[in-house]
C-alpha cells in the first residue's frame, strides 16, 4: 500500500463507522473530529477496524497519531506498506 | 382504595411482524394475514420467525443504527411513532417530565453471542471484543436509546418481566404518572429475540419450538396439533397521560387503564400455574370494579405450546366460562411470540375494537383442542359485535410472573 492507499483504507473504515458523513471533501491536513462527527467510541472503532482488517495494533498512547488523514498516512504507512488495500465501501 | 389519577392511552407506536403501524396491523389481523416467515440464524439453522420490516432509518441515522441494538432501534421507532400519533409537544410537557419504561424479556444475548462469534474468528483473542458491548448489553439499553434519540431527560429504565414485560411497561408508566413522578410516560415493550440463536435452541431443547411446513401456520394456539412457540421480534410503546392532562390538551384517547394486577406463581421456573393466573385476572377485575361479564374481549397470552395453552384456558374458563358477553382471542396466532413486546402489541391489536366492534379471531385453528374450549372463543373469522367497551389483556412469563391489564373505552 502506498501512503495514499493507507489514507484510502482509513477513509473506508470511517465510511463504515460514520455512514451518514460525506467524506469526499475531507481536508487531509485537518483533524478528522473537526470535520465530521467522531467521538471517542468512534476512534476506538477505527482502532478496532485497523486491527481486524489489517492486523495493525495501535497502542493507546499513539491514538493521537490518528488525528488527521495525513497523520494516519504517516503513522500507519510503515505498518501497512506490505499489505493489500481492502475497500468495503467502494 | 387511594383516589389515584385516571390514566389513558393517547398514542400508539408499533412494529409488528405483520404491520408497521396500528392501521396496517389491524387490517392484517382482520384479514388473517400472518407475519411469520422462513428464517435462518447462525448455528441453529433454518426455522421460522416473526420478522419486522419497519423503516429503521425513519427516526435514526445510519450511524446510531450501527452503534445501538436492534431492541433500541425497535424502541426508537415505536416511541417516535407513538409521540407523533399522540400529537404531544414534548417541549410543552417538558422533556425532563417524560419517563420511558420499556418491558423486555431478555436483553444482551444478541450482542454477547455476536461478540463471542466475532472473537472466535480471531482465535478467541479478547482484544477483538467490542467496546460497544457494555452499552449495548445494559438492561436499560432500549429505553436509554429512546432518550438519546428524543432528547428525553426524565427517567428511563427496563422493566424485566419475561414475556409479561409489555404489560409491565404500561403498568409502570401508569404508576409513575399516578405518583406524579412524570407528566407523560412512554411505556410498553420490545423484543429483539429473533437475533439470538440461544432462544431458538433453548425452546427447541424444551421441546417447545413450533414446527410445521407452512411458516404462517406454525403458531396455532388452541389447535389440537399445536407443537410450540414461534419466536418473534417487535415492539409497541404507548404514550400514557393522566386523564385530565389529556382532556386539557384535547387529545384523542384510545383507552383508559381501568385496572391491573401482577402476581407470581412461586411454583416453577417454566411451568405456569393456572390457579395463580386465575387469581391475577380476578384481582385485576376487582381493581377495575368489574365482573367477568363486564369484559368484552379477553386477549389471551397462549403461545401455542401443548401444555401452556391448556393451563391458561383452564384459568380463563374458571373466570369467564359463565360469561355470555366475553369474547376470547389470541394474537400470537398471527405474529408469533414477540416476547417482551407481546403484552403491549397484543393489546394494540384489540384497541380498534372500541371503534369498530369487531373482534379479531385466533387464526390457524383447524381442529379446536377440546381442552382449550371456552365459551366465547373467536376462531378463524372476525366476529362483529354490537359494541366492545372493555379488554382484559393477559401476559405471563417464565419464573411464574402473571399480569392482567384491563382497559376500557374512554
Amino acid at each position: 500500500m502506498t501512503k495514499d492507499e493507507v489514507k484510502e483504507a482509513v477513509k473506508d473504515i470511517i465510511a463504515t463507522i460514520a455512514p451518514d458523513e460525506d467524506l469526499a471533501a475531507l481536508d487531509h491536513s485537518k483533524l478528522l473530529r473537526d470535520q465530521i462527527e467522531l467521538d471517542s467510541m468512534d476512534f476506538l472503532d477505527i482502532v478496532m477496524e485497523l486491527r481486524k482488517r489489517y492486523g495493525v495494533q495501535v497502542p493507546e498512547e499513539e491514538y493521537k497519531e490518528l488525528g488527521s488523514l495525513d497523520s494516519c498516512g504517516r503513522y500507519l504507512h510503515p505498518k501497512m506498506a506490505a499489505m493489500e488495500l481492502k475497500l468495503l465501501n467502494a | 382504595m387511594l383516589d389515584l389519577p385516571r390514566i389513558v392511552i393517547t398514542g400508539i407506536g408499533l412494529a409488528s411482524p405483520n404491520g408497521n403501524n396500528l392501521g396496517e396491523y389491524r387490517r392484517n389481523l382482520l384479514a388473517g394475514v400472518s407475519g411469520v416467515e422462513p428464517y435462518e440464524i447462525r448455528y441453529f439453522g433454518k426455522t421460522v420467525a416473526g420478522v419486522c420490516h419497519f423503516e429503521a432509518t425513519r427516526y435514526q441515522s445510519r450511524k446510531t443504527l450501527r452503534r445501538g441494538t436492534r431492541a433500541g432501534s425497535v424502541a426508537i421507532y415505536c416511541a417516535n411513532e407513538a409521540v407523533l400519533d399522540s400529537g404531544i409537544d414534548l417541549e410543552k410537557v417538558g422533556r425532563h417530565r417524560v419517563g420511558v419504561y420499556v418491558g423486555t424479556t431478555e436483553h444482551g444475548n444478541v450482542e454477547t453471542e455476536e461478540q463471542i462469534y466475532e472473537v472466535s474468528q480471531y482465535g478467541y483473542d479478547l482484544s477483538y471484543w467490542s467496546h460497544h458491548h457494555n452499552p449495548r448489553t445494559v438492561a436499560n439499553n432500549p429505553a436509554g436509546e429512546v432518550t438519546l434519540n428524543m432528547g428525553i431527560t426524565g427517567p428511563h429504565y427496563a422493566v424485566g418481566g419475561a414475556c409479561a414485560g409489555g404489560n409491565l411497561g404500561i403498568i409502570q408508566g401508569a404508576q409513575m404518572l399516578q405518583l406524579s413522578e412524570v407528566d407523560m410516560a412512554i411505556g410498553g415493550g420490545v423484543s429483539e429475540s429473533i437475533h439470538t440463536f440461544g432462544i431458538f435452541a433453548s425452546f427447541k431443547a424444551e421441546n417447545a419450538l413450533g414446527e410445521r411446513e407452512d411458516p404462517t401456520r406454525v403458531s396455532r394456539p388452541f389447535d389440537k396439533s399445536r407443537n410450540g412457540i414461534v419466536v418473534s421480534e417487535g415492539g409497541c410503546l404507548y404514550t400514557l397521560e393522566r386523564l385530565e392532562d389529556a382532556q386539557r390538551r384535547g387529545a384523542r384517547i384510545y383507552a383508559e387503564l381501568a385496572g391491573w394486577h401482577v402476581n407470581s406463581d412461586a411454583a416453577d421456573f417454566v411451568l405456569p400455574l393456572p390457579e395463580r393466573q386465575r387469581q391475577c385476572m380476578e384481582a385485576a377485575l376487582k381493581r377495575a370494579d368489574m365482573g367477568p361479564e363486564d369484559i368484552h374481549i379477553v386477549s389471551t397470552h397462549a403461545t401455542s405450546t401443548p401444555l401452556g395453552d391448556i393451563q391458561e384456558c383452564g384459568a380463563v374458563r374458571a373466570v369467564f366460562g359463565e360469561s355470555r358477553t366475553t369474547h376470547i382471542n389470541n394474537t400470537k396466532s398471527y405474529i408469533g411470540h414477540t416476547m417482551g413486546a407481546a403484552g403491549a402489541i397484543e393489546l394494540a391489536g384489540n384497541l380498534p375494537s372500541f371503534e369498530d366492534g369487531v373482534v379479531h379471531p385466533t387464526i390457524n385453528v383447524e381442529e379446536l383442542d377440546p381442552e382449550c374450549e371456552i365459551h366465547g372463543l373467536v376462531l378463524n373469522e372476525p366476529k362483529a359485535t354490537k359494541r366492545v367497551d372493555t379488554i382484559l389483556n393477559l401476559s405471563f412469563g417464565m419464573l411464574g410472573i402473571n399480569s392482567a391489564l384491563v382497559v376500557k373505552r374512554p
